[in-house]
């Protein structure tokens, strides 16, 4: 690769203002990088670190006035985008910068055709014979990989899964052969099998055509996957930058390497040991099915969440149920809780076998609590943190002020300080919002604590912490917990036990540090293959190389 | 509440909601405080009839064909007006939202029954049901604001049960759920305040619709007989409309002006009630 090429893409001293009452007053400040045809960049930062910001002002999409460069220039293949007027960024779009957005799901058109969506990129830039057009948007699916272009290209997207839509993202971005691709996240909302597709899908597109990819993400192994070059963002600034292998090899500044430290692992834990034999939890063939649109007249389509499900789980124990989306993991999880009613199997809890619904839950009487996944659909936006954590002791009969003091207690102990009682929870960040989720959990006094992927919706540095904060509860009140997550990286740190689903079958179960270090099914192989690795020094080099 | 709070900034931001607020105060004034100051009786004969507006000192909006002086009828209507337009409006949300509730948060066969029993009311047309009922119990404010309650709460039923069926899939409820929190406990203090935006803008567009089913009702002679109201006296004028457009004109724009206050209210409440509206838009 010689240094004397162009880059294609340049930006320096970029600044990008926020509108006024933001909580900073510059969203991008005065961010520098530089993109050689034919290399990936990757753009890595936590949310609100500014990293989409500088997409969308490649792109010309900031929604001005309130957010608009204030300072910098933008050099796209020498031309400055910033001085560029509406038309002739028209004109670039899609041309000669193409777009894959972070949700596949809502980003095609649901009542179009997939053909029509293609075919629309070759009607903003002048008219192609509907004959070529047809004949270029059918190589452009099969250039992605795509299964049968004949037929997919007259379906619609509801018939596609998220991963092929995502293709189908990729294929419209580069059907004009752009010189450039801005990727923002387009991993992020796939399961990890997935993910390695597409990124394998974008690593051999680029080698076939020598495309230059600005790729934004927050997954540090994401980055050594598909990064030659790669930029550090922190709160607008660029703290890193330089060739992957270096800044992941041996990054400079403290925050990269703060990043760096909080990816889990995915060592192992040696299993706990604990004496005490007390089974807290016995699941017996749980089954569960999903039906739904029947009819009098018509039978309803009927999905298998679980099927025959069986597991123990002792105090001081944690099971992880691992699997993609759609594999039955959740399902299962609201089934323990009593949210779900179940088919057929016993759940039996310190020994007594719990029926269904509100029978359930009376009889578990708030020792089986949950962790929601989205921290910020958890808590009710009308009611006070103290309010909130004290009214599930308030209805199991505590008196008001010791219900008040546990929840004091409790924020302290998840980190928080008394004065959080008093506000709402718009006023805190999505990782303080989870920790107030667990203290609420905690307030029941439980014995058994359901996670549902509790931390897939935070960042890397604030996921650690919350993943400690588990571990300390965890020994701190000899809980019992069933921990959901898809990814395998947070399971084996966390999880003595691991139970691996698909479709609704626990296709492998056993100890953590054995389930990883010698899976027996295709299945689980294959999701520990697909997990990004951080790869060593001397690895990265050589893909760099 | 504090004047400077996101939802007054928010709700000020409306010029139009600002200028409605103005109209609504000022006719909520009128109808508590108007007849009492008035001069004169709105039933009594105490002119010549016929008499133009702005011709004798004391009579400023004329007289109608009694000689009975419109301005007094004016004053003493809008609190007829706004009484009915308000205790009908609660007796539809008491409906409305107690149905809309249940349906909503039971679901299954419980919500099927409720809402095939909503589309009941929905498929008759509401003013038609309005004056069979008003005719078959006398009219009489209690019987004219049972009508417009009973003609109302359909849409109220339909939107609460939207908004509880979204609301009770939300992770909070599911954790008041597990915390043993009792169901109409949940109800009230889980999911009814999430719900209650929508509910408090469409109420204030109800106030407004009630209003002018109450003049249409008075209009066809069958408002209450001891109250002066507005359509009443948009109704009595229609005979002498060419003689006398005084007669029609002064009701017809109180009508006109409060209901398009209500109706600029409702929208700025909208705005205000709406925290995704901060920071963007107009």
């Amino acid at each position: 690769m010689s240094a004397a090429k162009q880059p294609v893409l340049e930006i320096a001293e970029l600044s990008i203002s926020l509108p006024k009452g933001a909580d900073r007053a510059l969203a991008v400040e005065g961010a520098t990088l530089s993109l050689l045809p034919g290399q990936t960049l990757c753009v890595v930062g936590e949310s609100g670190s500014g990293k989409s910001m500088i997409a969308n002002a490649v792109m010309g999409l900031l929604p001005r006035p309130h957010v608009a460069p204030t300072g910098g220039r933008i050099l796209f293949e020498g031309i400055d985008l910033l001085q560029l007027g509406e038309p002739q960024m028209r004109e670039l779009r899609g041309r000669r910068i193409g777009m894959v957005f972070q949700e596949p799901m809502t980003a095609l058109n649901p009542v179009m055709r997939i053909g029509e969506q293609i075919g629309e990129v070759f009607d903003a830039h002048g008219a192609v014979p509907a004959a070529e057009k047809r004949r270029r948007i059918l190589a452009a699916l099969a250039d992605v990989g795509l299964p049968d272009p004949e037929q997919l290209i007259d379906a619609y997207p509801f018939r596609l899964s998220g991963g092929q839509r995502q293709r189908v993202m990729i294929a419209c971005a580069l059907v004009l052969e752009p010189a450039l691709l801005i990727a923002d996240e387009p991993t992020t909302a796939l399961d990890v099998t997935t993910q390695a597709q597409i990124l394998e899908l974008v690593r051999d597109l680029q080698r076939r055509r020598g495309t230059a990819v600005l790729f934004i993400t927050h997954d540090f192994g994401v980055v050594s996957e598909i990064a030659d070059q790669v930029v550090v963002m922190q709160t607008g600034r660029v703290v890193e930058s330089g060739p992957a292998a270096r800044v992941l090899g041996a990054p400079r500044h403290p925050y990269t390497r703060k990043l760096i430290a909080a990816i889990p692992t995915g060592e192992a834990q040696p299993p706990t040991r604990t004496d005490d034999d007390t089974r807290v939890l016995q699941v017996q063939d749980l089954c569960k099915t999903y039906k739904s649109g029947g009819s009098l007249f018509r039978r309803g389509r009927s999905v298998q969440a679980a099927k025959n499900i069986s597991f123990d789980l002792r105090s001081g124990e944690t099971l992880g149920l691992v699997g993609e989306s759609g594999s039955g993991k959740s399902s299962v999880g609201r089934c323990l809780v009593g949210l779900a009613p179940f088919d057929s199997g016993r759940i039996l809890f310190q020994g007594r076998n719990l029926s269904q619904g509100e029978a359930f839950r009376r009889c578990a009487a708030g020792k089986i609590q949950m962790v929601f996944q989205d921290p910020y659909a958890s808590l009710n936006p009308r009611h006070r943190i103290g309010a909130a954590i004290a009214g599930g002791p308030i209805a199991q009969g505590l008196d008001k002020s010791e219900a008040m003091a546990r929840a004091l207690e409790l924020l302290k102990l998840v980190g928080l300080g008394p004065d959080a009682a008093q506000r709402y929870p718009h006023e805190f960040s999505g990782g303080q919002r989870q920790r107030i989720g667990i203290a609420r959990a905690l307030a029941m006094r439980p014995e058994l604590l359901v996670a549902d992927e509790p931390v897939s919706a935070l960042d890397v540095s604030v996921q650690a912490q919350v993943l400690e904060l588990f571990a300390e509860v965890r020994e701190k009140f000899k809980l019992a917990m069933v921990f959901i997550t898809h990814d395998l990286r947070v399971a084996a740190q966390m999880c003595d036990h691991i139970a691996v689903m698909q479709r609704g079958e626990v296709v492998e179960y056993g100890e953590t540090h054995e389930v990883l270090r010698d899976p027996r099914h295709a299945y689980t192989r294959k999701l520990i293959d697909a997990v990004p690795k951080l790869s060593s020094p001397g690895e990265a080099m050589a893909v760099a190389a | 509440m504090k004047m400077n709070s996101p939802f007054w900034r928010r709700f000020a931001r409306n010029k139009g909601a600002v200028a409605g607020m103005a109209v609504l105060l000022v006719v909520a004034a009128v109808a508590i405080f108007g007849p009492l100051m008035a001069a004169n009786s709105p039933w009594d004969m105490v002119q010549q009839p016929f008499l133009r507006p702005w011709t004798e000192p004391g009579f400023a909006l004329g007289t109608d064909t009694l000689g009975r002086d419109i301005l007094a009828g004016v004053i003493h209507g809008a609190r007829i007006s706004l009484l009915i337009g308000v205790v009908s409006t609660v007796v539809a949300l008491l409906i409305g939202v107690t149905l809309g509730a249940i349906a909503g948060y039971f679901g299954g066969w419980v919500d099927a029954a409720l809402m095939r029993f909503t589309e009941l009311f929905q498929a008759v047309p509401s003013f038609a049901l309005a004056i069979v009922l008003v005719a078959i119990f006398q009219p009489s404010a209690g019987s004219i604001v049972t009508a417009i309650a009973v003609v109302s709460w359909p849409p109220v039923a339909r939107l609460v049960r939207g908004e509880f069926l979204t609301l009770r899939q939300r992770d909070f409820v599911q954790a008041a759920l597990l915390a043993g929190q009792s169901t109409p406990r949940i109800i009230l203090t889980q999911i009814l305040p999430n719900a209650m935006s929508p509910i408090i803008v469409m109420a204030s567009l109800m106030v407004a619709t009630a209003i002018l089913l109450e003049s249409s009702l008075s209009f066809l002679g069958l408002g209450d007989p001891n109250q002066m109201s507005w359509g009443y006296m948009v109704g009595s004028a229609r005979t002498v409309l060419r003689q006398a457009w005084w007669m029609a004109l002064f009701p017809g724009l109180a009508i006109v002006l409060t209901v398009l206050a209500l109706n600029l209210v409702g929208e700025g409440l909208n705005d205000g009630l709406n925290t995704r509206l901060d920071g963007r838009g107009r």
